[in-house]
C-alpha cells in the first residue's frame, strides 16, 4: 500500500511545483512587463517606476519566484494592488462563501445521480430508464449560467421566495445568519449541481449496468443471492470505480463553474474576486488565486487516488488493473 | 457468416436511429441559420432603435427587442456564427495539434509517451476556464484569446483520446504483420492507425464541439469573449440580466438557442457513437 | 438430519458412516428433465434456441453434454439452474428430486442455487469478484444458506480450500483473485460450489480456459470430489477425450436438443447418429499416412435464426429423408446390446445403460459402420 501512496504523494507535489513554475511563468510573459499591465497605458514613466519598485520587478525572475513559493509555504502572501491587504486574507474570507458553495453542489450532485443512475440501471430500457435519460441529456445540454438565470425568474421575480442575488452573511450581527446564509446558498448550488448531477448520472448508470454483466455476478447468482443482494454487494463496489474517477474529474469543473454562478448571482466568494481582480488588472491577487484553485483541484485528484487504493486491492498489492 | 456493410447500408442504418437523426436535424439547423444570416437577417444587427427597446413578441419582432431596440431574432441569427465559428477553431486546434501529439505518442512509447500524457494530465489539472481567465487577464478580453484558450484545452483531450485508441490497434496483430513486411511506423500510422482511430475522433470532436460553444457562452457572459458588436449569445445573456423584471423573456430566448445547439451535438455525438461502434456493425 | 460433528445438514440417502450414497436406484432420480424447451425473445422475434431436452440423472451419475458452439449445452444448464435471461421463456420440465424447478420463483430458486444445485463456469479467470478476498467469496454461500457467522465460515472456507488441494490454502485465504494462477482460481471455485454439499454439480467447460497439464489435474479433483460426497454431474464439454474418462454416459447435442445419448463406452464403440458418426470420424488419428486429408462434415452449423423446423443435421446428412426436415424426429431407443449393465438384478437395463436417438434411419448407419 505504502509504495502506491509515496508515488502519488510525489506526483502530487510535483503537480504542485510544476504548477507553481507555470503561473508564475505565464505573468512574466507578459506583452511589456506587470507593471505596464496593471497600470494600463495611460501610466506616466513616474507611476510606472514606482509600480515596478512595489512590484520588486528590478529583481531577476528566479528570487523573485522563490520569494513567492518561500511566503506561500509560510503563509504570507503578496499584497493586492487594488485592495492593499495581503492576497491571502482576501481568499480566506471569500472561502467562507465558495467552500460551503462547492460542498452544498457537490453533495446534490453525488446523492441525485447515485440515485437515479442506480435506478436507470435496475430498469434497464424501461420507461424509468428513459426518462432518467432524456433528462439527463436535456441537463447536459444546459448552460449553467442560464439555468442560474431561469431560477431566479422562477424563484426570485416570480414567486419572491428568496432574494434575487447576494449574501447576508454567516453571522447574524451582519444580518445574516445559518439559515439566511443557507438560503441564499441553495439556488447557486442547484444551478452548479445540475450539468454535473447530468454527467455523474450516465456515468453511474453506464458503470452499473457494465458490472452487471460481468462474470462474477453470474458466479455470486450461482451461489444463491438474489438481484438485490448481487447489486449491493457485488455489483456497487466495482461500478464505484469509474464513478469516483469521474468525481474527481468533476471538482475541477465546480470549481470554474462556480466562478460564473458566482457572478450570477452576485456571491462574494472567490470566483467574483478573480473575476474583479480582472477587471481591476490586479495581478498579484489574479496570481494568487489561480494558484489556490489549482492546488485544490491538485488535493483532491490526490485524495480520489487515495480512495482509489482503498476501493480496489489490485492497486495496493502493484497488480495492474484489468 | 453475416455481410460486411455497405455504404447504402450503413447510411439506411443512420437514418433509422432517432438519436441521430434529431441530433443531426439541429446541427444542420445551426448551420443554415449560421450560413443565412451571412446574407441576410430580419434587421442589421446593429441597428438601435430605442423608442422601440424592450418590446415584446410581435409580427415586426418575432422575438422583440432588446434594451437598445435591436432586433433579438437577428442577433440570434447572426450569433450562430460566433458559436460555429469558435466550435470549429477550436476543435480544429484539438484535432490538429492533439491527434499528431497522441499517434506520436502512441508510435514511439517510451519515454515520449510519458512526456506528452504527463503534459496532458497536468493541463487537465488546470480547468479550461481558469486558463481562459488567467489570459484574459493579461490580453484583455476578446474572441481570439477566448477560443484560443478553449482550443488549447481541447490538445490534450484529443492527445489522450488518439494515443488509447492508437494503443488499440497497434496491439493488433495487423500493425504487427505490417511492420514485418517492412514498413515504417509513420507509413503504418498513416495508412492503418488513423482510419481506425477516426470513428473515435470524431465521435469525441462533437462532444468538445458542444463543450466549445458552452464554455464561449460562459466567457461571453462574463464580459470575457467575444466583444460589442459582434452578437454573441452569451453576452446576450447578461444584458438580459439587469433587465429581468422588465423583460424576463429576454433571458430565454438565447439560453434556448444555446441548449438547443448543445443538444443536437450531443445527441448526434451519440448517435455517430452507436452507429460507428465496429462490434454492433458486425452482429446486424 | 445433521452432521454430528459439524452441525451441517447432510443430503438424504447418505451414510454418515462413509459419506455413500445408499439411495437405490429406482428411486426418484435426482435430476429429471423432459422436453426442456427455451424461446429467446429477440429483436428478430421470438426464436427457440433449445427444441427439447430430456434426460434422468441418478445420485452418484456422471453425465456428459457434448456439442459445438451454438447447440444449447450451456442453455440447458442456465435453465436448470434458472440464471436464464429475462427474455427467455422455459417451457417443460425440471425435477430435482422430485420439486418441479420450472414454475418456482425467484425467491425459491435462490433457496436451492448453491445449496442444492450448483455450477461452475469456463472462465475462472473473470468468474471471482476482484474486490473481495477468497475467504469471503467461498464463505458468501455457508453465511447465505446456512446461516454461519463470520469466523465458523472462514475456518470452513479454509477445510474446503484444503480439500480442493490448493497449496498453502491458510495464506490464500486472504488473497484476492488476482493473485491466484487460472487454475488455483478455479480449484477456489470448486470449493465455492460445494461449499453447502449440493445435490448436483453442473460444469460448463470448467477446463476449457485453462493449460493443458493443469486440466488433468483439474478434473481428476472434480471426478474424485464427486464421488466421495455421491453427487450428481454434469459435465459440459466439447472434447470428446474429455467425456471418454469423465463421465459413465454421454449426450449429444445438434441444433437445440439431444440427438444422441449412450454410455461412453457403447458410444465410443458405436454410433447411431449421422452427426455422432462425423463427429468421430473428425478425429484426427496417429498412425495416419502423410498428406491423408482429415474428414470434415460437410457444410455449416446454422444460425439460430435459420434452425429448420424438422432436424437442423438435414442439410449435412447423408441419409436425410424428406419427413427428416419436415419435423424435428423423435427418440427412438437403440435396443440393448452386450454393454447393458443389469446392477440390480429386475432384468431391465438401467436408465443409465440406455441407448437413445433421435434419427429415423438410425439402422442405415448401423448397416454400414
Amino acid at each position: 500500500m505504502s509504495s502506491f501512496v509515496l508515488q502519488r504523494f510525489f506526483s502530487f507535489f510535483a503537480t504542485l511545483a510544476f504548477t507553481s513554475v507555470v503561473v508564475f511563468g505565464v505573468l512574466e510573459w507578459l506583452p511589456g512587463n506587470a507593471a505596464q499591465v496593471i497600470l494600463g497605458e495611460t501610466a506616466t514613466p513616474e507611476s510606472l517606476a514606482a509600480m515596478e519598485e512595489k512590484l520588486g520587478l528590478n529583481q531577476p525572475a528566479f528570487s523573485r519566484y522563490v520569494e513567492w513559493v518561500g511566503g506561500l509555504l509560510q503563509g504570507q502572501s503578496g499584497m493586492s494592488i487594488s485592495y492593499d491587504t495581503p492576497t491571502a486574507v482576501l481568499m480566506m474570507e471569500r472561502m467562507h462563501v465558495t467552500l460551503p458553495l462547492a460542498i452544498m453542489a457537490m453533495s446534490i450532485t453525488v446523492l441525485v445521480a447515485l440515485c437515479l443512475g442506480l435506478y436507470a440501471a435496475s430498469k434497464q430500457n424501461t420507461a424509468g430508464d428513459v426518462g432518467v435519460m432524456t433528462l439527463s441529456q436535456l441537463g447536459l445540454a444546459l448552460p449553467n449560467f442560464w439555468l442560474a438565470i431561469l431560477l431566479i425568474l422562477l424563484f426570485a421575480v416570480h414567486l419572491q421566495w428568496v432574494s434575487a442575488g447576494g449574501f447576508p452573511g454567516w453571522s447574524e450581527e451582519d444580518g445574516g445568519g445559518l439559515l439566511a446564509g443557507t438560503a441564499a446558498l441553495i439556488l447557486p448550488a442547484t444551478a452548479l449541481a445540475a450539468v454535473q448531477t447530468a454527467i455523474l448520472t450516465r456515468v453511474t448508470r453506464s458503470a452499473v449496468i457494465e458490472s452487471m454483466s460481468e462474470d462474477y455476478v453470474r458466479t455470486a447468482r450461482a451461489k444463491g443471492l438474489s438481484k438485490q443482494q448481487v447489486l449491493w454487494q457485488h455489483v456497487l463496489r466495482n461500478a464505484m470505480i469509474p464513478v469516483v474517477t469521474v468525481m474527481g474529474l468533476q471538482f475541477g469543473n465546480l470549481i470554474t463553474s462556480a466562478i460564473v454562478i458566482e457572478n450570477v448571482f452576485v456571491l462574494p466568494g472567490i470566483g467574483r474576486l478573480i473575476f474583479q481582480a480582472i477587471a481591476n488588472r490586479d495581478l498579484i491577487v489574479v496570481r494568487d488565486v489561480v494558484m489556490l484553485l489549482s492546488a485544490m483541484v491538485i488535493l483532491i485528484n490526490f485524495f480520489i487516488d487515495l480512495l482509489y487504493a482503498w476501493i480496489d486491492p489490485r492497486l495496493k498489492t502493484g497488480a495492474a488493473a484489468v | 457468416m453475416s455481410k460486411p456493410p455497405t455504404f447504402s447500408s450503413s447510411v439506411q442504418r443512420a437514418f433509422k436511429h432517432r438519436s441521430f437523426v434529431a441530433g443531426a436535424a439541429i446541427v444542420v439547423l445551426l448551420v443554415i441559420s449560421a450560413t443565412v444570416s451571412l446574407f441576410w437577417s430580419p434587421y442589421p444587427v446593429g441597428d438601435i432603435d430605442i423608442p422601440n427597446k424592450l418590446a415584446g413578441a410581435s409580427a415586426q419582432h418575432w422575438f422583440g427587442t432588446d434594451s437598445l431596440g435591436r432586433d433579438i431574432a437577428s442577433l440570434l441569427l447572426v450569433g450562430s456564427q460566433n458559436s460555429l465559428l469558435v466550435g470549429f477553431i477550436a476543435v480544429g486546434i484539438g484535432l490538429g495539434l492533439g491527434v499528431p501529439l497522441g499517434l506520436l505518442a502512441s508510435a514511439r512509447r517510451g519515454w515520449i509517451e510519458e512526456v506528452v500524457m504527463r503534459a496532458a494530465d497536468f493541463t487537465f489539472a488546470f480547468p479550461a476556464l481558469l486558463s481562459a481567465i488567467l489570459l484574459t487577464a493579461i490580453y484583455g478580453p476578446g474572441l481570439v484569446v477566448s477560443i484560443t484558450a478553449i482550443g488549447i484545452f481541447n490538445i490534450p483531450v484529443f492527445a489522450r483520446i488518439t494515443r488509447g485508441a492508437a494503443n488499440a490497434v497497434w496491439s493488433r496483430d495487423f500493425t504487427l504483420a505490417a511492420k514485418a513486411a517492412g514498413k515504417t511506423k509513420w507509413a503504418i500510422t498513416w495508412e492503418h492507425v488513423l482510419p481506425n482511430v477516426a470513428s473515435v475522433l470524431i465521435v469525441q470532436a462533437t462532444v468538445q464541439f458542444a463543450i466549445a460553444i458552452l464554455a464561449e457562452a460562459a466567457l461571453s457572459y462574463l464580459g470575457l469573449g467575444t466583444q460589442p458588436p459582434n452578437p454573441s449569445w452569451g453576452r446576450m445573456l447578461n444584458e438580459a440580466q439587469s433587465q429581468m423584471f422588465q423583460a424576463p423573456m429576454l433571458a430565454v430566448y438565447p439560453g434556448i438557442a444555446i441548449a438547443l445547439a448543445v443538444l443536437g451535438l450531443n445527441l448526434m455525438g451519440d448517435g455517430l457513437r452507436d452507429l460507428l461502434d465496429p462490434r454492433l456493425s458486425r452482429s446486424r | 438430519m445433521d452432521c454430528v460433528t459439524c452441525s451441517i445438514p447432510v443430503c438424504r440417502g447418505r451414510d454418515k458412516r462413509t459419506g455413500l450414497n445408499m439411495t437405490p436406484s429406482n428411486a426418484i432420480p435426482l435430476l429429471s428433465v423432459r422436453n426442456l424447451r427455451v424461446a429467446l425473445q429477440t429483436s428478430h422475434g421470438q426464436l427457440e434456441a433449445l427444441r427439447g431436452v430430456d434426460f434422468d440423472m441418478l445420485r452418484g451419475n456422471t453425465l456428459g453434454l457434448i456439442g459445438e458452439s451454438g447447440c444449447g449445452k450451456s442453455l440447458t444448464a442456465l435453465a436448470i439452474m434458472g440464471l436464464l435471461p429475462d427474455r427467455a421463456t422455459v417451457s417443460g420440465s425440471i425435477a430435482l428430486n422430485g420439486t418441479e424447478l420450472t414454475q418456482m420463483s425467484d425467491a425459491a430458486l435462490c433457496t436451492l442455487r448453491g445449496a442444492r444445485m450448483a455450477m461452475i463456469f469456463q472462465e475462472p479467470m473473470t468468474a471471482l469478484n476482484p474486490l473481495h478476498p477468497i475467504w469471503k467469496q467461498i464463505a458468501e454461500p455457508l453465511q447465505l444458506h446456512q446461516g454461519m457467522d463470520l469466523i465458523s465460515a472462514k475456518a470452513r472456507a479454509l477445510e474446503l480450500l484444503e480439500r480442493v488441494q490448493l497449496p498453502r490454502a491458510r495464506e490464500r485465504l486472504d488473497n484476492y483473485p488476482h493473485q491466484l494462477s487460472g487454475g488455483q482460481r478455479q480449484r477456489v471455485m470448486i470449493s465455492i460450489a460445494l461449499a453447502c454439499q449440493p445435490d448436483i454439480l453442473i460444469a460448463d467447460e470448467p477446463t476449457t480456459a485453462l493449460d493443458v497439464t493443469v486440466q488433468k489435474e483439474v478434473l481428476a479433483l472434480i471426478r474424485q470430489l464427486v464421488a466421495e460426497d455421491g453427487m450428481g454431474l454434469l459435465l459440459i464439454s466439447h472434447d470428446l477425450g474429455l467425456m471418454r474418462d469423465q463421465v459413465e454416459r454421454v449426450m449429444v447435442m445438434y441444433g437445440g436438443t439431444v440427438v444422441e445419448s449412450a454410455p461412453t463406452q457403447e458410444l465410443f464403440g458405436m454410433r447411431a447418429h449421422p452427426y455422432t458418426q462425423g463427429l468421430f470420424a473428425a478425429r484426427p488419428q496417429l498412425g495416419l499416412k502423410r498428406g491423408t486429408r482429415l474428414q470434415t462434415i460437410a457444410g455449416n452449423v446454422p444460425e439460430i435464426f435459420n434452425w429448420p423446423k424438422g432436424c437442423a443435421f438435414a442439410d449435412r446428412c447423408a441419409y436425410v429423408q424428406d419427413s427428416c426436415r419436415q419435423t424435428l424426429p423423435q427418440l427412438e431407443r437403440v435396443p440393448d446390446t452386450a454393454h447393458d449393465i443389469d446392477a440390480d438384478g429386475t432384468g431391465q437395463a438401467k436408465p443409465v445403460a440406455e441407448h437413445w436417438v433421435r434419427c429415423p434411419e438410425w439402422q442405415k448407419l448401423e448397416a454400414s459402420a
